[in-house]
């Protein structure tokens, strides 16, 4: 187990450096070869030759990639320091980039926001996780009726309506139109029922297409699982048909659930950019669109490293959660 | 990156979209009416180039500014978004600043720090200001004429402090001898030579040669003082040192900023400034909708960025709410301009066939229409720039008998250019500006039926300076057409039309002479004008030089631009300035109660 | 083959209408349907036989001949938790120690099952639950039926391990399925199948996932328990073999009906339906000398939604134009009684065919 645990780990680490190759390349090389001048991008209405000059010593746009991400890997360890034209500005460590354009380190910035999009994806995947397995368990068990059918367009709906439409016909009902919930975001440090009133319709909203999605895996699932030997074996026993549903078709059902959990919650880590902007809320998703926006490069990288880093590390925590469940997974 | 799974459906999310309009249009008809009074709204236009409700305000209070955009930087030498200089004024003072007073009144020069406007000596080559008394930081240290010279002097730092405006810059040191503070070896890094501070209250400027606007220049955020002590370089956006009645509380880039009272602030010493709210805040959205109806609802007061409503909140508000309404003209002229390197735009018939063909209703109705989008544009100069004549001068009759374009005359000159069959060429239009879009579509339209073939290209609009301000990449890319809008930095032709039509602006990256005119008369009449003194003289060069760029045809104006912007029931003294190019003049924004 | 001498399993003729079963496990016309949007599936069509205690019934058929429908019916399988499909359509009746399965309550029913009735299924990897141990199934399967403590059933499991020939059974008793070989898998099987003494246990081809040997020795195993435990026990079969070794009676299944049944050495020496003679030229058999004479029945088994008329096998049976008047095709066979015990249902004569059977048949086996 240890050593598959430092093999993974091993490859996450490759698997991050390819990333960061890859992020640098699509920012920093596709550009040069396309002939854009990104330092242009950087000063203002009235370019000054010296703005543009500063903005390539700064980010060190004419130093080969490879230096680039060697500069890049140090400020992660050491910190690091940009000096231009008598400014000196200091990235302390971790040093994950830093933004000329809003003038702030990333990594704060990535501390400050994230805990904003890991409370919304972590409430959201709490509720379509009860909602979605439990609508899915029962459609699955009343196949063909009318709930079941009810229930599953609800969910093709949920699948297929975007995010800014459920997102903003959620606020123009209960927000502007009714007024039962403000909508806006508060700090949970400053008032929790202030944070809970601002993150419920991004909940409700996100949790939404979520679980239609988990409820359609979960009957598809369990129908399956209803299908086989074991739990055949499990009736004959004379289990009352609770326990066999309970106990063992669940488990079964669960381990597909469970990576899909995994994955999702990584990939919604690394910004759940539509419900932030719908809802303005100052996550992680809403910054790096903003970053897009600005082209504001040290943000994207940082971001798109916080991303990936959040994948891999919920894929290796899927796989040890299927190993837990799934004892023949289990490796020597 | 993203990882929502709504990616390729375009379809349906405009399909959604519409919906949703129409939700969101419906759901916030619930408001009350508003009935005019001390309590309720002013009245559509209220407060265009008049002040509204000026004598219910109270002191105290939170003002609240909504907005979907940050400033590009709260560094007073850096910013250059005209809310961003409307808002410092809040927390900095410059020697002179705009008369608070609505419409074109606010764009008239008054003291501020300084005693009176200067003392002009040397035929315009030496300015005198003396400051007044009782002037102080926000830590109460007085405000010395040294810190203005520093204030300035860290333009001349742009590998630092990129992004401001460069006026002071170009006109004091012409040939860029100084190297600004951060790399002046003086003792007290007050090394330029241009300005002189005989004593903490008198600062001299000498200017190589003069210029006409020179105390616009003055008057700009860029020429704030600032303390050497409390310089952070290129950080000091975040946190700047208020030299006015605001102080900066907390800021966090993209999410909300907060103003308090600088209690070191004297009124006494400010003859501009009322300050009347206690408190004065800003909160980001990404969701311009959402934002809307949150200032619809009264949450916030104004719109931060002062560039009209979202399609959505518009249709809502002027159906339910029009006397939260104004509708002042923005000062930009929208337009499309023919750089003469891509052929055949270099023949100025083949540019006046384009103005001829294009049909000019539609493309204001692309823009928005009479009321959002503006009056139909038939010149080059807006109308807050003195000079200017508006819908008067129509030289191609493009509001009266050709609006709805003329493809006779069109057909004439493709002849006289030698392309009586038309040609093909591609249009620019960056791709963030869904208007842009349909602008280009709309022109695309119009041109197709006299014979002109225009493909739309749509660049990555972030990219801007780099993409169709590279001169060399508009020729590579065959860039015929590029669409565009501009306004003025100052009210003058000079803070204006330069960067736009004088060849010496012509610049190999971040150019704005797009049409690449190399006219020796307009290069003169500029050169005459920054000279000239004399206002009606000057007055009269920006109409000459609006005229000269219209018979060359370099542009098609689409717009001279109007806004709807909203301001909530709780705001007093509201008025539009021409200072900031019809925006509130917020300064001395008030409300109606101090709760 | 050398045991077949036993006899005296109680296998009786259909009875029309006796209200009072005699037998351990009797079986009364038993049908079960299956509506689909494809027709009535008839799995099983009529189906009787009677079974007592401490016997063996081995019945045998190709795949989709009812076999395994039957064990699940007698079970209550087909109605326990069949969420959302069509319910199966089950006449006739069960009779089980003296208690009729298909009218009582269902959760009486549910109580006898895995304690009164048992079952030993095909693949032992799919039946056992993948992320369970042994030992929690075996211990599940005890406590449901007996209210002892974890530690009580744990020591039973660990009993039941060891009884089946299950080496280290207290180590073994917290593996996994995957951990074990089939044959062990099957044994565990066997072991969760009799934890709780049923009288009656069915085995649906308990071997035929298991190569040859493990074969031997799984049959061996269920033979000496039954012995210890006396129950009633069915084995279900496609291969002659299997039930040869271990049955008392056997009763041969064709298109969900039974085609002939008697005592196991009436079947095999003197078998009476053309069907019996194909699955005993199919059958691999030790001591015959030319394996390459094995003879697979032709033709494949029959759609059950569109039975052939008349005798169902007629399109396979290489008799079928013996009887006259294409009888075959047109009157379907009635189970006549052949000999002591020993019925089957052909139209043809005693005669013919006792005459194919000893000149054809017998001496090419």
């Amino acid at each position: 187990m240890l050593a598959y645990l430092i093999r993974r780990l091993f490859a996450a680490a490759v698997m991050l450096v390819v990333v960061i190759l890859a992020v640098f390349c699509i920012f920093f090389v596709f550009p040069k070869w396309a002939g854009v001048d990104i330092a242009g991008s950087f000063v203002g209405k009235q370019a000054d030759p010296a703005a543009v000059e500063a903005v390539r010593v700064k980010l060190g746009l004419d130093d080969p990639v490879y230096s680039q991400v060697w500069e890049f890997f140090k400020g992660i360890f050491v910190g690091r320091t940009y000096a231009a034209g008598g400014d000196v500005t200091h990235c302390a460590a971790p040093c994950f980039g830093y933004s000329f354009r809003t003038q702030q380190a990333v990594w704060p910035v990535l501390t400050d926001r994230f805990p904003v999009t890991l409370g919304l994806a972590l409430g959201a995947a709490v509720l379509w996780l009860v909602f979605g397995v439990a609508a899915g368990v029962l459609s699955a068990l009343k196949r063909g009726s009318l709930w079941d059918r009810g229930a599953m367009v609800v969910a093709l709906a949920g699948v297929s309506l975007p995010i800014y439409f459920t997102g903003l016909l959620s606020l123009a009902i209960f927000s502007y139109g009714l007024g039962w919930i403000d909508g806006q975001y508060v700090p949970i440090g400053d008032s929790f029922s202030g944070w809970l009133g601002g993150m419920i319709l991004p909940w409700i909203t996100l949790a939404f297409l979520y679980a239609a999605m988990y409820a359609r895996i979960t009957r598809a699932t369990m129908l399956e699982v209803l299908g086989e030997d074991y739990i055949r074996t499990a009736r004959a026993k004379g289990l009352t048909e609770q326990v066999v549903i309970r106990k063992h078709a669940m488990r079964s059902t669960m381990t597909p659930i469970l990576t899909m959990l995994g994955m999702d919650l990584g990939a919604l880590i690394g910004g759940a950019i539509l419900t932030e902007t719908t809802f303005s809320l100052p996550g992680l998703g809403q910054k790096v669109l903003d970053a897009i926006k600005n082209q504001d490069l040290p943000f994207i990288l940082g971001v798109t490293l916080i991303t990936s880093l959040a994948v891999l590390i919920a894929n290796l925590v899927v796989d040890i959660l299927y190993a837990v469940i799934d004892p023949r997974v289990r490796l020597a | 990156m993203t990882t929502q799974r709504t990616s390729g459906r375009r379809k349906q999310a405009l399909a959604a979209a519409a919906v949703v309009a129409g939700l969101l249009t419906t759901a916030a008809c619930g408001g009350g009416k508003d009935d005019g009074g001390k309590n309720g709204a002013a009245g559509f236009n209220a407060a265009n180039n008049k002040i509204a409700q000026a004598s219910l305000v109270k002191k105290g209070g939170e003002l609240k500014f909504a907005s979907t955009q940050d400033a590009d930087s709260w560094d007073t030498t850096r910013g250059y978004y005209g809310f961003m200089w409307d808002f410092s004024r809040y927390y900095s003072r410059q020697l002179l600043t705009y008369k608070t007073q609505p419409g074109a009144a606010g764009a008239e020069l008054t003291p501020d720090l300084a005693t009176d406007m200067g003392q002009v000596a040397d035929g315009g080559k030496t300015y005198t200001f003396h400051l007044r008394d009782g002037i102080t930081w926000e830590d109460g240290k007085p405000i010395t004429s040294k810190d203005i010279k520093y204030g300035i002097e860290r333009a001349w730092a742009q590998d630092v402090l990129s992004g401001g405006p460069v006026y002071l810059k170009d006109v004091l040191d012409p040939d860029g001898a100084y190297k600004g503070p951060y790399k002046d070896t003086s003792a007290d890094h007050l090394g330029l030579k241009a300005i002189d501070t005989p004593d903490d209250k008198t600062i001299v400027f000498h200017l190589p040669k003069p210029n006409s606007d020179f105390l616009q220049m003055v008057a700009l955020t860029s020429a704030s003082p600032v303390r050497q002590d409390k310089d952070t370089k290129s950080q000091y956006g975040l946190h700047p040192f208020s030299s006015g009645p605001y102080k900066f509380q907390s800021y966090s880039p993209g999410k909300s900023l907060v103003l308090v009272r600088n209690t070191n602030w004297k009124a006494s010493s400010d003859p501009v400034r009322k300050a009347y709210p206690d408190k004065i805040s800003i909160k980001f959205f990404t969701n311009a909708n959402d934002m809307d109806q949150r200032l619809l609802a009264g949450d916030y007061d104004l719109d931060l960025a002062q560039t009209g409503m979202s399609p959505q909140g518009r249709t809502t508000a002027l159906k339910a709410h029009k006397a939260n309404l104004d509708n002042p003209v923005s000062g930009y002229v929208r337009y499309a301009v023919f750089p003469q390197s891509v052929k055949p735009f270099d023949n100025i018939h083949c540019r006046k066939a384009v103005l001829y063909g294009a049909d000019h209703v539609s493309l204001q109705t692309a823009r928005g229409g009479p009321i959002a989008g503006g009056d139909i544009g038939t010149n080059m100069l807006p109308p807050s720039v003195p000079g200017a004549e508006g819908q008067k001068y129509d030289p191609y009759e493009m509001a009266g008998a050709n609006k709805n374009g003329n493809a006779a005359k069109a057909k004439e000159e493709l002849k006289a250019c030698g392309k009586p069959n038309g040609f093909s060429t591609t249009i620019a239009v960056r791709n963030n500006k869904p208007v842009e879009v349909a602008t280009a579509e709309s022109l695309q339209a119009s041109l197709k039926k006299v014979g002109i073939n225009a493909q739309i290209d749509q660049y990555d609009g972030s990219q801007t300076a780099g993409i169709i301000g590279s001169p060399s990449n508009v020729n590579k890319k065959g860039y015929g057409i590029i669409i565009m809008g501009w306004g003025p930095d100052f009210p003058s032709v000079q803070g204006y039309g330069m960067p736009l039509w004088d060849s010496s602006y012509i610049l190999q990256s971040g150019n704005n002479n797009y049409a690449l005119i190399k006219d020796k008369s307009i290069d003169k009449m500029f050169d005459d004008f920054v000279t000239t003194l004399d206002e009606s003289k000057k007055t009269q060069l920006s109409t000459e030089i609006n005229h000269k760029v219209m018979e060359g045809a370099y542009y098609l104006p689409f717009t001279f631009e109007k806004f709807i912007n909203w301001r909530s029931s709780r705001l007093a003294n509201v008025y539009t300035t021409n200072s900031y190019n019809g925006m509130y003049d917020f300064v001395n924004l008030g409300l109606k109660s101090s709760k | 083959m050398t045991e077949l001498s036993k006899s005296g399993a109680a296998v009786g003729e259909p009875t029309a209408a006796s209200p009072a079963p005699t037998a351990f496990l009797e079986v009364r016309d038993l049908k079960v349907h299956f509506p689909t949007d494809d027709g009535l599936v008839k799995s099983v069509d009529g189906l009787s036989f009677q079974l007592e205690k401490g016997k063996t019934l081995g019945i045998v058929g190709e795949s989709g001949s009812g076999k395994s429908v039957t064990s699940l019916g007698i079970l209550g399988l087909h109605t326990a938790g069949q969420y959302g499909k069509r319910k199966a359509q089950i006449s006739g009746e069960i009779w089980l120690d003296g208690t009729e399965l298909l009218s009582a309550d269902p959760d009486h029913v549910r109580k006898l099952r895995g304690r009164e009735m048992a079952m030993i299924f095909q693949d032992p990897l799919s039946a056992l639950h993948p992320y369970y141990t042994i030992g929690q199934q075996i211990v599940e399967a005890y406590r449901i039926h007996h209210d002892v403590d974890k530690k009580t059933a744990r020591r039973r499991a660990v009993e039941m391990l060891d009884r089946v020939g299950i080496p280290q059974p207290d180590k073994r008793v917290d593996s996994y399925p995957h951990e074990f070989s089939g044959g062990m898998r099957q044994r565990a099987m066997i072991a969760m199948a009799l934890v709780n003494n049923p009288e009656l246990l069915i085995a649906d081809e308990p071997t035929t996932a298991l190569d040859v040997t493990v074969q031997a020795q799984i049959l061996d195993l269920i033979r000496d328990l039954q012995k210890e435990f006396g129950s009633a026990v069915i084995i279900i079969t496609h291969d002659l073999g299997v039930v040869a070794e271990l049955a008392d009676d056997i009763l041969v299944m064709y298109a969900g009906r039974c085609v002939e049944r008697g005592p196991a050495e009436k079947v095999f020496y003197e078998p009476r339906h053309p069907y019996t003679w194909g699955l005993l030229g199919s059958m691999p058999r030790l001591d015959r000398e030319q394996q390459d004479r094995l003879i697979p029945v032709k033709g494949s088994p029959p759609s059950l939604i569109n039975v052939p008329s008349g005798c169902a096998f007629n399109p396979r049976c290489p008799y079928a134009d013996v009887p006259k008047d294409n009888v075959t095709r047109t009157v379907r066979p009635e189970l006549t009684e052949v000999g002591g015990k020993h019925w089957a249902a052909c139209h043809m004569t005693q005669e013919q065919r006792e005459r194919i059977w000893t000149e054809e048949i017998a001496p090419k086996l």
